[in-house]
């Protein structure tokens, strides 16, 4: 069970969070074209080694932010509030 | 009477003798006996039966490793299989009894097995029962095995006892309480850090408990005392006996397991002189799961000592020497007569000079080093005792049929064998480090050719191995190393560790190294050389599995089933994987171990779930009206976490015929359903209509205030992801309903745009699910019972449909504010009425008055489900199923045009325009056939199987207003297939039926009652 830093709670267990997916990729422009959207949806890395996923804090603060996980080892590097990187936020 | 227990020594408690039976025999033993002390302190050494052979089996070790010695323990619904003796400790009426034998223990059928063994070598598992190829022959097969293969049986009874968690964190966790990890706990809590520490035995001190050793200049048993006094005084300080650190996990979380009651009487109340607290009550739990994070882990396991595979090793009377000398010191046992001794390395002299104060005579130590070697001080000591040592050689093999008689002693230079009558064999081929949890935490092993095994090397993780779990020999490196231990662990911690602490010490012991021996020649053909005494393999089986490809030690172990098992391979593993290395003629260190996984002992599975099981194995969600449900005589059913009303039967009726009543009385009269599960979230802020059209696939922007409509959500590829309603109650003031079981996903999905896609949206999303309790009115009669108890008109034109409304409701407490909403799921002329949760019994009642006189009946899910049904009424998670579109559900007409919104643009996705999509249907069963659950549609259902498959039917009932059977199905080209017959066939319950298909509405097509 990982030890997940919530940017505005601390280090919390991981059963408080829910897992929110690839946090690298941005949902395009509504009225982007198909394309993009097709890439953006089907067309995923699956990267080897740290790697920023959403998790929302969802029996907590309710919060979503990112977290930077080594997936080869399950690594906690950091989390950051959405809109910043989670290497300048706490470890 | 006991006849094999010393009159002096030993920890056990001789003023508390306590009775107990096994296979049917009353003994006694002793306070302080594990089963197994005490069964070898009445002469009994067999104790069970092998898995494979049925070959006769004693008791090999004294703790977690034993192989062998495991019964069945307990009757009834406590009833335990796979017990190991040589843990369990003993109380006062304990019953057990081998297993794997059959008639008896003595005279076992299955021992044929063993005569035969050439029909059952290695993998015949695999060889033998390919053939015939189908899988009704494999389960014949199976059957068989499993009848005269096994251990014991699982009780089928409801577990009668309760388990708990707790969690922890700490600075320092110590794993284990020998000598290193007092050491180590001692140290860490003198520099300050807050230090929980384990152990899984019922006493602190581990290998010197009992032992005749000295640390601090006095006895060892002193020090212990000493330290744990010291320890349990320390506040900042949590001991835990009984208590196994089972796996280490992520983020250095640590599972302990803690027996709390598995030492005293399962008929707990009648337990007399032992202690109240722990157990000793029925409301105790059985074990206590911990779940500990700790900044940094002492590893102070210990060390599991390995055998040598020779002919007959299995005899019972052979046992480990480390384990022996346990019995004798610890337990003050005499296990025997005559002993001799096969070791390769020191430690186990110390075995012989035990065997020797016990008053044992020793017949020889066996050993395969040079007798020049033999300078370290353990082996003088045997030699000053004039005990005959014979090294160069091996034990070639034993003699014996249910006890070990004699054994053969040959030189390792070859030449005559040596007969040496004896009823014990202490057999060591080293000691191998206990690093499972070391393994889990990603640690490396490294192979020590001193120490002819793999110790700890590096972990990514804060963990210490300290001690014989680090690959220590003797007393005083392990107390050194506990003591380092301790305080690198405090200051991996975050703890200044400033005075200097001082170490406790004892004399080291100078030893030379071990020399490696995994097995000795074989003798004689048949003759059988164990590597693992629980799944009965053999060196021969191993290189069977080399000479047949298997190179991998983790493929060895899968065709062999080396290592397998309760005990995990914790004797044999290493012996197998250097034999295996022999074979493949590679290093040791290069064939590596397998992977150690949790649980390093088995765990009871009752404790992972705690308290979480039977009704608490979800929490439950209850509306306000529940207890009026309850006095109603509802039958419920689970909605997500809610219990809803099913139905609500009456007297001598049937659930589904109470079901078929309300739906009808509502069509025909007025109904009343309790709505408050649905989810409600609120949305306030200037930007919640560009949100709303942003997420549903229809337009919100022209939503007048005061008015309501129905939407449709998608996922990001297109896929309905939910629906639902929603109001605007003010300019900028919305309320969103969803589904029951979709709530909360709804609502952290909104939470997840909000926050990360568009922060720039003035919106804020509250649950408010629980705030108010809500009913839904419907029926031809529901206008006339609400203008009895509102304060508003509701009339057609006043209130007409999808209006949305503030009103106060008359009711026993007064008025009581509401929000009304003129909205439809069953069809007909309908109201919801919300109202704050704390008055929704009142607003409940009062509209059961007014509808008195109407006929008002309360209507379940059953009900409201058949409505729907009829109504042609999609339900996310049956119709909307992750696959189907919004066209598929004949809902194309919502999707705006005028603005986009997630999922919108991969409608156009080739997949989702296709022909031949299932498209929502209405099926009507001809001649009155009733519809089969869960039936798939077919176009012939005499086609051989694999039958093409045209669609399946989601959502069915018996129609109480049309008196058909009808049911709603996803269909290929459904549309288009109005009028066909087709099939709704279901393998499952063994029926077919012909249907028609329709269009999937069967009542007012038009809605001119639900807008009446």
């Amino acid at each position: 069970m990982l030890l997940i830093p919530c940017p505005w709670c601390g280090p919390r267990n991981q059963i408080e969070f829910t897992y929110g997916g690839d946090a690298t990729v941005r949902r395009p422009a509504l009225d982007a074209p198909e394309s993009e959207w097709y890439r953006a949806v089907y067309i995923r890395d699956n990267p080897m080694g740290p790697h920023d996923e959403w998790w929302a804090h969802s029996a907590g603060c309710r919060q979503w932010f990112v977290v930077s996980r080594d997936t080869r080892t399950h690594e906690i590097l950091g989390s950051a509030p959405p809109g910043r990187t989670p290497g300048q936020a706490t470890r | 009477m006991q006849r094999c227990r010393l009159p002096i020594g030993g920890v056990v408690d001789r003023s508390r003798s306590l009775p107990f039976e096994f296979d049917g025999v009353g003994y006694e033993g002793y306070a302080g006996d594990t089963l197994a002390s005490a069964l070898l302190a009445n002469g009994v050494h067999l104790v069970g039966r092998s898995f494979k052979y049925h070959r006769p089996r004693g008791i090999l070790c004294a703790g977690v490793d034993e192989p062998n010695a495991l019964v069945q323990l307990g009757r009834g619904a406590r009833s335990e299989p796979n017990v190991r003796a040589t843990t369990q400790e003993l109380y006062a009426g304990l019953s057990a009894a081998s297993q794997n034998r059959w008639p008896s223990l003595a005279f076992d059928i299955g021992a044929i097995n063993d005569v035969a063994s050439r029909l059952i070598p290695a993998g015949f598992y695999y060889k033998t029962f390919m053939w015939p190829p189908t899988p009704k022959w494999w389960l014949r097969y199976e059957h068989l095995i499993r009848h005269a293969a096994g251990m014991g049986r699982a009780s089928s009874l409801p577990d009668p006892d309760g388990y708990e968690h707790q969690y922890a964190h700490c600075d320092v966790l110590v794993i284990g309480a020998g000598p290193a990890g007092l050491a180590a706990a001692r140290s860490a809590a003198l520099a300050g850090a807050r230090v929980l520490m384990c152990d899984e035995n019922p006493a602190w001190g581990g290998s010197a408990v009992g032992a005749s050793a000295t640390i601090d200049d006095g006895p060892a048993g002193t020090w212990l005392e000493a330290t744990t006094r010291e320890l349990a005084a320390n506040p900042d300080v949590t001991l835990l006996r009984r208590t196994t650190a089972f796996g280490y996990y992520d983020g250095n979380l640590v599972g302990l397991i803690e027996q709390l009651a598995d030492h005293v009487s399962p008929s707990r109340d009648a337990v007399v002189g032992s202690a109240p607290a722990r157990g000793a009550t029925s409301w105790m739990p059985r074990q206590r799961l911990w779940k500990v994070r700790a900044k940094a882990v002492v590893l102070a396991t210990g060390a599991h000592e390995r055998g040598i595979a020779y002919a007959n090793n299995d005899l019972p009377g052979t046992m480990l020497a480390g384990a022996m000398r346990t019995y004798i010191e610890r337990y003050a046992i005499r296990p025997g007569t005559r002993a001799v001794i096969f070791a390769n390395n020191d430690p186990a002299y110390a075995t012989a000079l035990a065997l020797q104060r016990a008053g044992v005579e020793v017949a020889a130590i066996v050993d395969p080093r040079a007798g020049a070697s033999l300078q370290g001080a353990l082996p003088l000591a045997a030699r000053d005792a004039r005990i005959p040592i014979v090294a160069r050689s091996v034990v070639a093999g034993a003699h014996g049929r249910l006890h070990v008689t004699a054994v053969d002693v040959a030189p390792l230079a070859g030449g005559a064998t040596q007969r040496f009558d004896c009823d014990l064999v202490a057999l060591s081929g080293g000691w191998n480090p206990a690093v499972h949890l070391f393994s889990q935490s990603r640690g490396k092993l490294r192979y020590d050719d001193a120490l002819a095994t793999f110790v700890p090397d590096y972990s990514p993780a804060p963990i210490t191995p300290a001690g014989a779990a680090n690959g220590a020999t003797d007393l005083a490196s392990a107390l050194a190393e506990g003591h380092d231990a301790g305080l690198a662990a405090a200051r991996q911690a975050g703890l200044a560790v400033a005075a200097p602490i001082r170490s406790p010490h004892a004399v080291p012991l100078a030893s030379e190294a071990t020399r490696a021996l995994w097995s000795t020649a074989p003798v004689a053909k048949g003759a059988k050389r164990f590597v693992d005494w629980q799944n009965d393999v053999t060196a021969d089986d191993i290189a069977l599995g080399a000479r047949e490809g298997y190179r991998s030690i983790e493929h060895l172990k899968r065709y062999t089933t080396l290592g397998m098992g309760t005990d995990q391979g914790k004797v044999s593993n290493i012996v197998g994987l250097a034999l295996l290395a022999n074979q493949l003629g590679r290093p040791i260190g290069d064939v590596g171990t397998t992977t150690f996984r949790p649980p390093y002992t088995p765990v009871t599975l009752g404790a992972f779930p705690g308290h979480d099981a039977g009704p608490h194995v979800e929490p439950s969600r209850f509306s306000t009206l529940h207890d009026w449900h309850i006095a109603h005589g509802a039958r419920f059913v689970n909605a997500g976490l809610w219990k809803r009303p099913h139905s609500y039967p009456r007297a001598g009726e049937s659930a589904d015929d109470a079901a078929l009543r309300e739906a009808r009385n509502v069509r025909t009269n007025v109904g009343i359903v309790d709505v408050s599960t649905l989810g409600k979230i609120e949305l306030q802020g200037r930007d919640v209509a560009e949100f709303l059209n942003r997420i549903y696939i229809n337009r919100w922007d022209t939503l007048a205030v005061c008015r309501c409509r129905y939407g449709v959500m998608l996922r990001d590829d297109g896929i309905v992801l939910d629906d639902g309603t929603t109001s605007r109650l003010a300019p900028s003031h919305y309320l969103m309903t969803t589904t029951t079981v979709n709530a909360a996903r709804v609502l952290q999905y909104m939470e997840s745009l909000l926050q990360t896609e568009w922060p720039e949206l003035d919106v804020f999303v509250t649950s408010v699910t629980e705030q108010w309790t809500a009913a839904a009115l419907a029926g031809p009669a529901a206008r006339p019972v609400l203008a009895r108890i509102v304060d508003i008109d509701v009339s057609n034109e006043a209130f007409p449909f999808l209006a949305v409304g503030a009103c106060h409701v008359r009711t026993a407490l007064g008025p009581v504010p509401a929000r009304l909403f003129r909205m439809s799921y069953s069809g007909e002329l309908a109201y919801e009425i919300h109202v704050p949760a704390d008055k929704g019994r009142a607003m409940w009642n009062a509209v059961l008055a007014a509808g008195a006189d109407y006929g008002i009946m309360p209507y379940g899910t059953e009900a409201m489900g058949t409505l729907r049904i009829e109504k042609g009424h999609i339900v996310v998670g049956a119709e909307a199923d992750g696959r189907t579109t919004a066209d598929d559900l004949g809902l194309s007409e919502l999707v705006s045009r005028a603005k986009p919104c997630i999922g919108g643009r991969l409608l156009a996705r080739p997949g989702l325009k296709a022909p031949g999509r299932w498209q929502l249907v209405g099926l009507v069963t001809l001649n009155d056939a009733p519809m089969p659950r869960a039936a798939k549609i077919v176009v012939n259902p005499d086609h051989a199987p694999p039958q093409p498959m045209l669609g399946h039917v989601t959502s069915w009932c018996r129609s109480p207003n049309l008196q058909a059977w009808i049911a709603l199905a996803l269909v290929a080209d459904g549309r288009a297939r109005h009028g066909e017959t087709l099939w709704a066939v279901s393998p499952l319950a063994g029926a077919r039926v012909q249907v028609q298909v329709g269009p999937p509405c069967f009542i007012d097509p038009k809605g001119e009652r639900l807008r009446g």
